[in-house]
């Protein structure tokens, strides 16, 4: 049975956009018996700035993040891109940095992608959740090709009752989010999200699940503006369901 | 042009930080992975992926059934043979309508333009893509193989190697041994167009293999 | 230029063209995966040509000297370039010392970098390009759309119209009259050509010998017809040792095509010798550095030099399989395009480049040398905001991430901020979406989000406000 403290870093998007998911994810872990620290000094991993070329800005974000989760044993993420910042990209940021590249070092096996921890961590892969729906996985692409998550949500959400998984062809294909590429190159981004809801079509799901709000934000933007009835859902918020 | 290599090696040792001779550190060895097939599972191997490719295979038993199955397909048309003694000890060259014995680059590439078939062996044959191995010399000129429409090769079983690895083994330094060894691997082909699949498109649009199995049971 | 080309629109817009490019690099990317899935070593083998690379890199003056001496040895010659305009002088001069009119060429990525036939045909020199797409294109005046299926965006209708136009035939759609079309207009130039011209994909230096890879016969006719071959490379396409093809042609053919070796794979390493019949009398390597020089500097950069130009990345790039390969500035199109393309030209010839990907990183995970692509573009990312900052523009974006870093370091005003952002958002019945917006906020980045979709308002509750609540 698990047990022990748990820190929560929602990112910002969660914050302040799609708080459902944040709580979704605190009532799971509380169901298994952890402990859930919020750090209320948290903002944002710097990823931004970073993506966009402002390496100085993203340092200043980063070292926020660092100072402010610096004592956490396990920082539990609702998103694989902001993990990969922190796991991945920190170094880059701080490669001149030998003091702040060893602290996010020392960070960087202790953040979890959210189906990460609860697998790898929890050691749980049925949470005892039901979610009516015929869905299907948008793999997000941080998630899958720097974080190499795919079958991870995909176990967790067959144990889901009530939820039937459909593979798309392109499940594997960027969404067209990219952070600031979605509004610097709008046209090629729609066209993105538009193949992709085009492969979720033809799978007749009624339901898209990742683990990126980023991702779902997108999607569920273009499906919208099309006035299609599909709904985008966060994994958490399925394994959250009852 | 000269001065061109001066500049550009410099540029190229400055960029890098190296002296004009220094030696780079040492390479690991090549990276073979070996296959140990026998000789009947080679010719099978071959055969198969030969198959794949369009390619169409003949298997014979002896030399003389090499030139009668040559003889078949031929079917009374012209064709250029190349100057390899396998060829003449099969018999091959003594079919009518078999122009051989070409020496000279123009007499060759003329008989090449209107030759129905180009009839060839091959140093080698590759079991696992299913290729031939060419290497030019006094034995094989290169256009045989490459301007008739159809090219008939005749190989040994013998002579089917597993792989590419197993080539190169054998082969560290094919520039050792010619100035064009060429891996040929089904019929020319493009798809340039929508996509579309055609044969045959400036190479021979069909191949054919007499493997030769003397002895093999 | 400053921003993306207005073509980028256009098309996307185009149905026809969107299925073509699709379907094109779906099927290759479905043939790539197949032949990859029945290699058990493939990752083992990207490591090892990744590491040969490095190291050919790394030492790379070292290997092209080797290089020489073995072309040397076997009759042929070296000849350096320092860029576009020296190619073009040596072929122009020895075209004219060996009276030659008719030059045939076979496909080469670095012939186009250089325009070398444009350069040819203002002193009378016919050179053909005698790859069926490349002579399509020739034809139509149009550069190539992909680095291995160049006229991936041309119809057998625009096909047969050019045919007609330039050759002067009755108007043939089937593809495979096309062909044979295409075939007897060629073979005639084969058997004329004076000189034949290739590029390389690989250059050997333990044995002064060039490789080329073709599927057409065209490479093959092109190096043993005419009485001159003239391999035209840039100085990266090195590698050490004939052994190492084992590990290269075993990456090309499957991740270009899914082919385990396309059909002609030549090792050519000089003129005709001895006893041979035939086969040219004259071997010229030309090795060009344009530019290349300058991405050996940086150790980072060198690995856009390992590429050996498969079009994997492009193939599997969800924005190159919208945008085709005419919206980038360069003759390198996808996303090895768009490193090598700032890293060659300067980054703030096109600040936009680097920026026009989502950094899905699909093009790193199927690179058969490893290239870092998306590493590289955030590099670039950094190099062009500094590059702004220097030549005094883009400070509304600065100012917007300086602004942004500041919040981010105190909470309490990005809660704050974010609370009014919540109020002063509009608010749709039923908690749906915005799907429009209030005109003075439809500007900038707001209106290029809602261009194509519809935008989550702002929670009415942040996490920290239900946080607080969940506590008491």
């Amino acid at each position: 049975m698990p047990s022990g403290r748990v820190s929560l870093f929602v990112t910002c998007i969660v914050d302040q956009v799609f708080p459902s998911v944040g709580i979704a994810m605190a009532d799971v872990l509380e169901r298994l018996g952890y402990q859930i620290d919020f750090p209320e000094a948290q903002t944002c991993c710097g990823q931004p700035a970073f993506n966009s070329g402002y390496r100085e800005d993203a340092r200043k974000v980063a070292r926020h993040f660092l100072k402010v989760f610096r004592d956490c044993e396990y920082i539990v993420v609702p998103s694989g891109s902001c993990t990969a910042m922190i796991s991945h990209h920190y170094e880059d940021i701080f490669q001149d940095d030998a003091a702040m590249l060893r602290t996010s070092h020392e960070m960087a096996p202790r953040v979890y992608e959210f189906s990460r921890f609860l697998l790898e961590v929890a050691k749980v892969d049925d949470v005892g959740a039901r979610y009516d729906a015929t869905a299907t996985y948008h793999d997000s692409c941080h998630a899958l090709r720097e974080l190499h998550i795919k079958d991870g949500p995909r176990r967790l959400l067959a144990n889901v009752r009530g939820l039937t998984l459909r593979e798309m062809d392109a499940a594997q294909e960027c969404c067209g989010f990219g952070g600031t590429f979605s509004v610097k190159f709008p046209e090629i981004s729609g066209a993105m999200a538009r193949t992709k809801i085009d492969s979720i079509l033809r799978t007749q799901a009624d339901t898209v699940v990742s683990i990126d709000s980023s991702c779902l934000m997108q999607l569920e933007g273009a499906i919208r503006r099309a006035g299609l009835p599909i709904r985008t859902v966060h994994l958490a918020e399925v394994l959250a369901s009852r | 042009m000269n001065d061109s290599r001066a500049a550009v090696l410099d540029r190229v040792r400055a960029a890098l930080g190296r002296k004009p001779g220094q030696q780079p550190p040492p390479l690991p060895p090549a990276l073979f992975s070996e296959r140990n097939l026998t000789t009947p599972e080679r010719v099978e191997l071959f055969v198969q992926q030969f198959e794949k490719l369009n390619g169409k295979p003949v298997r014979v038993r002896s030399r003389s059934d090499a030139a009668a199955a040559v003889r078949d397909l031929m079917n009374g048309q012209i064709a250029v043979a190349s100057n390899a003694p396998s060829l003449s000890e099969c018999g091959i060259t003594d079919l009518a309508g078999v122009q051989h014995g070409f020496t000279s680059r123009d007499d060759l590439r003329a008989a090449c333009t209107t030759a129905a078939f180009g009839i060839t062996s091959a140093t080698y044959a590759l079991a696992d893509t299913g290729s031939f191995v060419m290497l030019a010399g006094r034995e094989e000129a290169r256009l045989i193989s490459l301007l008739p429409p159809v090219h008939i090769g005749v190989i040994p079983a013998s002579g089917i190697l597993a792989s590419l690895d197993e080539l190169f083994m054998r082969v560290p330094k094919p520039a050792d041994r010619t100035s064009s060894m060429v891996l040929i691997t089904g019929p020319s082909r493009t798809a340039d167009i929508e996509q579309i699949l055609v044969r045959g498109v400036h190479g021979p649009g069909e191949i054919y293999a007499v493997i030769v199995e003397e002895g093999e049971q | 230029m400053n921003t993306a080309p207005i073509k980028i629109k256009q098309t996307i817009a185009d149905t026809d063209l969107q299925k073509a490019i699709y379907t094109a690099t779906g099927r290759l990317m479905a043939h790539r995966a197949t032949s990859t899935d029945h290699l058990p070593e493939y990752q083992e083998l990207r490591t090892a040509a990744h590491e040969l690379k490095r190291h050919t890199i790394d030492n790379l003056d070292y290997y092209i000297e080797q290089f020489e001496q073995n072309v040397s040895a076997h009759g042929g010659k070296v000849v350096f370039c320092n860029d576009a305009a020296e190619v073009a002088d040596f072929v122009l001069g020895l075209a004219k010392e060996r009276q030659a009119h008719l030059i045939v060429k076979s496909k080469s990525m670095t012939t186009e970098e250089i325009d070398l036939n444009e350069r040819l045909e203002h002193h009378e020199l016919e050179s053909v390009e005698t790859d069926l797409g490349e002579y399509i294109l020739q034809l139509a005046h149009q550069r190539p759309y992909h680095i291995v299926a160049p006229a991936l965006h041309m119809t057998r209708y625009e096909v047969a119209d050019l045919f007609t136009e330039k050759l002067g035939v009755e108007n043939e759609v089937v593809i495979e009259k096309q062909t044979k079309i295409a075939r007897g207009v060629l073979r005639e130039k084969f058997l004329a050509a004076d000189i034949g011209i290739t590029g390389a994909n690989f250059l050997i230096a333990d044995s002064g010998a060039v490789v080329v890879v073709e599927n057409e016969g065209n490479a093959r006719l092109t190096t043993s017809a005419p009485k001159i071959h003239i391999a035209i490379a840039g100085i990266e396409k090195l590698i050490p040792r004939a052994t190492d093809l084992v590990v290269f042609l075993k990456l090309l053919g499957r991740s270009a095509t899914g082919q385990a070796l396309t059909v002609y794979t030549s090792f050519l390493s000089g003129p005709r010798r001895g006893e041979e019949v035939d086969g040219p009398d004259e071997f010229y390597i030309v090795l060009l550095d344009g530019g290349r020089t300058k991405l050996l500097v940086d150790a980072e950069k060198r690995e856009s030099l390992f590429c050996i130009r498969c079009g994997a990345c492009l193939n599997h790039c969800p924005v190159y399989r919208k945008i085709g390969g005419h919206n980038y500035p360069w003759i390198y199109s996808g996303p090895i395009g768009k490193i090598i393309t700032p890293q060659f030209h300067g980054v703030m010839e096109d600040p936009w480049l680097p920026f026009a990907s989502s950094l899905c990183g699909a093009c790193a995970e199927v690179c058969p040398v490893k290239i870092d692509i998306p590493k590289q573009l955030l590099q670039l990312r950094a190099e062009v905001s500094e590059g702004k900052k220097s030549g005094g523009t883009g400070s509304s974006e600065r100012r917007g991430f300086h602004l942004y870093a500041w919040l981010m370091r105190h909470p309490g005003l990005f809660r704050l901020f974010g609370r009014l952002g919540a109020k002063m958002a509009p608010r749709p019945d039923g908690g749906g979406w915005i799907h429009r917006l209030p005109g003075f906020m439809n500007v900038g980045p707001l209106r290029s989000w809602m261009q194509e979709r519809d935008l989550p308002p702002p929670a009415p509750k942040s996490f920290h406000d239900l946080w607080k609540e969940r506590r008491k």
